[in-house]
């Protein structure tokens, strides 16, 4: 008896909490759970050791880091699109089809949540995890300072640039998943996707669609990729309309979401 | 506390769920019973705000579910079809995540935790993965989330789903218990739960109400409702069958067969007849022709039957719209 009556009273006062912080606790109880989700699977690790390692394979084997001579992360970053273009779909295809695939989906929006607190959420948790991968690339900061006199604000514009992209393309996968319950065919769909945003906007194609194709065209094409906008960063600058870009690219695709998600409950 | 009115929901051209109304009070415990395919879990979706009605308008403690859904999902405690579950988390820890979202926070969160474990008989398991569950507890475990703020409204989609017998009488006495300060749905299709755990009970076919009543009145729909078996020793089958079709009691005799050493007759009343005017009549038959009694038993009247006269089977030919 009694604690019924103090579970409801606490159920009260949270309520009178007022909506803005139980959105708030919403979002960060969900966050908490999709996140504590990657780690209770082999799924994370398996994850972070095959994203450093292709990361160290691309950087010094690949973008020949030492033979470059030089005190900066170029070698490093310029990698991080292409292989986030598959890794980032792999890490994002699970967000709501396995939601769909296992029914809690219809435990979780019938819970006092709204969809967009879900899907916020949801995507927090996962961009964490991305973040936290990232920040597992510390050594390479480490080793361009003990060998030569790097700036540290370019190397914090790069990781800036590469935690946005990682951003962009988990949005897309966070709208490619809430599809489908196969999480290959959201893997997928997602991949597709972000190609086309490196392409888009990648010299070498750009270069070939100048050929035929008008000028306002291909600026058009190129508008869309993130590839310009990740190089502004490269080059240690915080340009606004490339902070501009990624946020309308995550806002963009996380609304999609809730749009699609929306259309599956209305049937 | 529910209150549903003409909810209508229309998949494509099809009318999965038809023009539904009903309210619950506090203190019910309305059993939703139906084929599968009638309507029951997506009313159910509905009222729990998971989807949207096409049209029609529910609401709960007064909130409409559709223009104020946070409200109206704070009061409603929710099992879903199938019992689902994050098969990666704990018991525990699954639940936890619950009642936070429930707005439950420290002490308060770890209070309806115990509470739900112990509600549910989930003590053994607390800190089992649900993946390695067996089905009645990850069955339980999901009715523990819904009983973890203990609202006012419980919503169950077939809770006994799955379980062994000792599971289903335990979730049923579980329900009645609650039932007396809530509000409960829960839908089935074992009709023997209606009688174990209902107030009153719903029969729902092809989107539409076609029953309402307490489980008594609908046993009263049944053909048999009044029937009264008797077990006799003396006559012949023969003889039985004629004194029997003279009583002004007796509509008609359903049959006369030997059972062991007696015989076993089952007769339907008379419209006519008063409540216990059959049953006092055949006694007084035995008694005049010395006859020896050994059962005389009235007929409550069968749910199943009940429910199979007034729904159709899936196998039936389906009318065109």
């Amino acid at each position: 008896m009694n604690t019924d009556a103090s579970v409801t009273s606490q159920a009260s006062v949270a309520a009178l909490n007022g909506p803005r912080w139980s959105a708030v606790g919403n979002v960060i109880t969900i966050a908490k759970r999709e996140l504590t989700g990657y780690f209770t699977s082999p799924v994370a690790y398996v994850f972070i050791v095959i994203f450093l390692l292709l990361l160290g394979f691309f950087t010094f084997m690949v973008g020949r880091f030492f033979q470059r001579n030089e005190a900066s992360l170029f070698a490093f970053f310029m990698w991080h699109p292409w292989l986030y273009l598959f890794l980032v779909p792999a890490a994002g295809m699970r967000l709501w089809s396995e939601e769909r695939r296992l029914h809690t989906i219809e435990l979780l929006l019938t819970m006092p949540v709204t969809a967009w607190q879900a899907i916020l959420g949801k995507f927090l948790a996962s961009w964490a995890f991305l973040a936290i991968g990232l920040f597992l690339t510390f050594p390479m900061v480490i080793t361009v300072a003990y060998l030569g006199d790097p700036d540290m604000g370019a190397i914090f514009c790069g990781y800036l640039g590469s935690l946005l992209t990682a951003g962009a393309y988990l949005s897309i996968s966070s709208m490619t998943s809430a599809l489908t319950r196969n999480q290959v065919v959201s893997f997928i769909i997602s991949v597709v996707i972000c190609l086309f945003l490196i392409l888009a906007g990648w010299p070498p194609v750009t270069d070939l669609l100048v050929q035929w194709a008008p000028t306002w065209l291909v600026d058009l094409i190129a508008s869309f990729s993130v590839w310009p906008h990740f190089e502004t960063f490269q080059r240690g600058l915080i340009d606004s309309r490339d902070l501009i870009y990624f946020i309308l690219v995550m806002v963009f695709s996380l609304f999609t979401t809730g749009v699609i998600i929306r259309s599956h409950r209305a049937g | 506390m529910i209150k549903v009115e003409n909810l209508v929901k229309a998949f494509g051209p099809k009318l999965a769920v038809n023009g539904v109304s009903f309210t619950v009070e506090r203190g019910e415990v309305l059993g939703f019973l139906g084929p599968n395919g009638a309507g029951k879990s997506t009313t159910m979706r509905m009222i729990t705000g998971f989807i949207p009605p096409t049209s029609g308008r529910i609401t709960i403690g007064g909130f409409d579910v559709v223009e104020n859904p946070i409200a109206a999902k704070r009061l409603i405690g929710y099992l879903p079809e199938n019992a689902p579950a994050y098969t990666d988390m704990t018991v525990m820890g699954f639940l936890r995540f619950a009642a936070e979202l429930r707005g439950l926070r420290g002490a308060a969160r770890d209070k309806a935790v115990e509470r739900a474990i112990e509600l549910c008989f989930l003590e053994s398991v607390r800190h089992q993965s649900i993946d390695t569950l067996s089905k009645g507890f990850r069955h339980r475990t999901c009715f523990a989330q819904s009983i973890i703020h203990d609202p006012d409204v419980l919503i169950l989609d077939e809770p006994t789903d799955g379980l062994d017998p000792n599971q289903k009488h335990e979730v049923r006495t579980l329900i009645r218990r609650m039932g007396e300060k809530k509000a409960i749905v829960f839908s089935t299709h074992i009709l023997e739960e209606v009688d174990a755990a209902c107030t009153r009970a719903i029969i729902i076919d092809r989107g539409r109400i076609v029953a309402n009543g307490t489980p008594q009145e609908l046993r009263q729909r049944s053909e048999m409702a009044g029937a009264v078996t008797m077990r006799v020793k003396g006559p012949t089958a023969a003889e039985l069958r004629d004194r029997l079709q003279q009583l002004s009691t007796v509509r008609k005799t359903l049959f006369v067969k030997e059972d062991g050493p007696a015989l076993c007759a089952r007769v339907v009343p008379s419209p006519t007849a008063l409540d216990g005017q059959l049953e006092e009549s055949l006694f007084d038959l035995v008694m005049r022709e010395k006859w020896r009694l050994l059962e005389l038993k009235t007929e409550e009247g069968r749910l199943d039957e009940v429910f199979r006269s007034i729904t159709l089977p899936d196998t039936a030919p389906s009318k065109k719209e």
